[in-house]
């Protein structure tokens, strides 16, 4: 089996996002792989163990992204591709990273591709549906279980909590759902084997593509941070009272109702 | 000059660290105060390969240095004193000789299991009357019809409870001048006549276990001597030179948590209206704390930098671990005193990191013999 997955850096999570001038200030932050593609990588080397087949990771990103393209190589991908955007393009959205993946798949033989719910950056949760939209192939998203049977491949989606049972068929693109799997820890052995792995790095240029056709579709206007928690504040007195001083807080001060 | 880490070191970092504060840290507490050493932890980092870093492939290890290893045993150290100690000392001094001393077929039978973490390995040096004195040894080893008969009792030795193999040291002889001869000899524990038990009530790295070794005409055949029967005495000052780092390295993880944890709680901890690290005297604290860390990192990262390129690394390993352990005391000291009352408590953990702390300046050659050791480097 050909299994792909997508895999996206984020911040670290325990990193203090700073913003400056309408932009988040990224430099010397710590990165992650997005922890929902890591579900996905996980996925990946379950299924290849299962059916055999090579796991191959792709990241749009820059040169720092080989970092994280180790790591999954370390977890057990047999090859990566970095799509090196860098020198290229200023500004991306969804649009840019979907149009960049269609033509990296498009002389690709796919049976699987994997890739995280959201990223917990942008959480826009986009590229993976918009990918197999424009590669014509089903999609499923938000998935928990995931079990291939020759052709027929049998999935349980998270729906707000509850499960749906979806039956489609390869070729197939899923997003990964927390509860899907444990994600392992890449061990030692692996670590070392990663450096000894294949690596690729594309530029738009070996993707038949230019600057132009790229170009993002949305526009940011601004980018802020959400206003700090103020302390809160607590009523006293009788209850019809603070239910009275209530509503007329929540009608006058914060203007809600 | 390059103080950038491989991406090698830089993965096992983050791994460990990560396995650390999972799986590790949550249990930190239970694990001095039941003085429990978790077998359990032991078999899941065995299977991430923890326990080989510095060792071939061929005999089970993963291929990383030294440098790789002291990152790990760092980042353990960082949440559990305990497991580190077990960790270092494994590796270090359970497997390490066999490593660097063992012949082909000794590296395959013994260095294997302890690579791969099936089996962990223990160093029997220390005697009530021999430690860092290696030459009061009383142990002895006669040669009977191709066996060594090994008469003799350790004591203070790191995980032997759960040890599969022990390398023990011995009087084989005497030399032209009439000293004795200290060889290494493999012991498998289960070689009738070897008794263990852990009776010790430690103050400190409660769950790492300790134990006692009484050795009563133990017969093993005469190919289990490590190395040059002559030479035993300079094959384990090199092991302890290696030990060194990683002890070192177990102290700044100590070091560093303390650290993490002091100045967490003086960001949080507000008096006088405002938070306790707007205070001069909290913040020079943390950061005469963060300064010593660091300077211990750098003398840690040295004398690794040194073991994998092959360079004399006696001097450098002996700074580290004298600086580290001692800076690990002062740092989880200024830990306590930042956290005021709580810090006394066991749920703020930086009572634990002293108790251990104190151990990394007694265990593998005191303070003291630091110093020895690092005035003889200097031609004293």
């Amino acid at each position: 089996m050909n299994i792909y997955v997508l895999m996206k850096k984020t911040f670290d999570t325990e990193e203090k996002i700073a913003v400056n001038n309408g932009k988040i200030e990224d430099d010397g932050a710590e990165f992650i792989i997005n922890p929902y593609d890591e579900y996905a990588m996980e996925e990946a080397i379950k299924q290849r163990e299962e059916h055999g087949g090579e796991v191959t990771v792709v990241t749009v990103g820059n040169e720092d992204s080989e970092k994280q393209l180790r790591t999954a190589l370390a977890m057990g991908a047999d090859k990566a591709v970095l799509i090196n955007i860098e020198e290229d393009v200023e500004e991306t959205d969804q649009f840019t990273t979907v149009k960049i993946l269609e033509a990296f798949f498009d002389d690709k033989d796919v049976d699987l591709i994997l890739a995280g719910n959201v990223a917990i950056d942008q959480a826009s949760g986009q590229v993976g549906p918009r990918l197999a939209e424009r590669l014509n192939i089903p999609y499923v998203t938000t998935i928990t279980d995931l079990q291939i049977k020759g052709e027929t491949v049998e999935i349980e989606r998270d729906v707000e909590g509850d499960i749906e049972k979806v039956e489609t068929t390869l070729p197939l693109l899923v997003t990964c759902q927390q509860g899907l799997n444990e994600p392992r820890y890449p061990s030692l052995p692996g670590i070392m084997k990663a450096k000894k792995k294949p690596l690729e790095e594309l530029e738009l240029d070996d993707l038949d593509l230019e600057e132009e056709d790229v170009e993002p579709k949305t526009k940011t206007i601004d980018v802020f941070l959400p206003p700090e928690k103020e302390a809160g504040r607590v009523l006293e007195g009788e209850l019809d009272d603070q239910v009275k001083e209530l509503v007329s807080l929540l009608n006058k001060e914060s203007k809600v109702i | 000059m390059d103080f950038d880490l491989t991406k090698e070191q830089e993965m096992t970092q983050k791994m460990v660290r990560t396995f650390a504060e999972e799986v590790i840290g949550p249990r930190a507490i239970e694990i001095d105060k039941e003085a429990k050493f978790p077998e359990d932890i032991f078999k899941e980092m065995g299977k991430l390969g923890l326990l080989g870093i510095p060792f071939p492939e061929a005999y089970g290890g993963s291929g990383g240095d030294t440098l790789a290893y002291a990152l790990a045993v760092e980042e353990i150290g960082r949440v559990c004193g305990s497991t580190g100690l077990s960790y270092a000392a494994a590796v270090s001094l359970g497997a390490s000789p066999i490593y660097y001393f063992g012949t082909e077929e000794q590296k395959q039978t013994y260095l294997t299991p302890l690579a791969t973490g099936e089996a962990l390995g223990s160093f029997g040096l220390t005697e009530p009357n021999a430690g860092s004195d290696a030459g009061g040894t009383k142990t002895t080893a006669t040669l009977q019809n191709d066996e060594y008969v090994i008469n003799g009792e350790k004591c203070f030795i790191t995980n032997a409870s759960y040890a599969k193999t022990i390398i023990v040291t011995a009087v084989t002889g005497k030399d032209q001048k009439g000293k004795n001869i200290i060889s290494a000899i493999i012991v498998p524990t289960d070689t009738d006549g070897v008794k263990i038990k852990n009776e010790y009530d430690k103050m400190g790295v409660r769950g790492s276990d300790t134990a006692e070794i009484v050795l009563e005409d133990v017969r093993v055949p005469r190919e289990n001597l490590l190395g040059d029967p002559e030479k035993g005495f300079k094959q384990f000052l090199y092991t302890l030179d290696g030990g060194r780092i990683s002890i070192a390295a177990l102290a700044l993880g100590i070091a560093q948590g303390s650290l993490d944890k002091a100045l967490k709680y003086a960001k949080e901890r507000k008096q006088f209206g405002q938070s306790i690290s707007s205070f001069q005297s909290i913040q020079f604290k943390l950061a005469d704390m963060a300064m010593e860390v660091e300077l211990a990192r750098n003398i840690v990262w040295k004398a690794a930098w040194l073991k994998d390129n092959n360079r004399a690394f006696t001097k450098e390993s002996a700074f580290a671990k004298l600086y580290a352990s001692e800076t690990a005391f002062r740092t989880a000291n200024e830990a306590i005193q930042i956290h005021g009352g709580y810090g006394y408590m066991r749920e703020y953990e930086v009572e634990r990191y002293l108790r251990d702390a104190k151990l990394l300046e007694i265990g593998e050659g005191t303070s003291e013999v630091q110093r020895m050791v690092i005035a003889r480097q200097l031609g004293c």
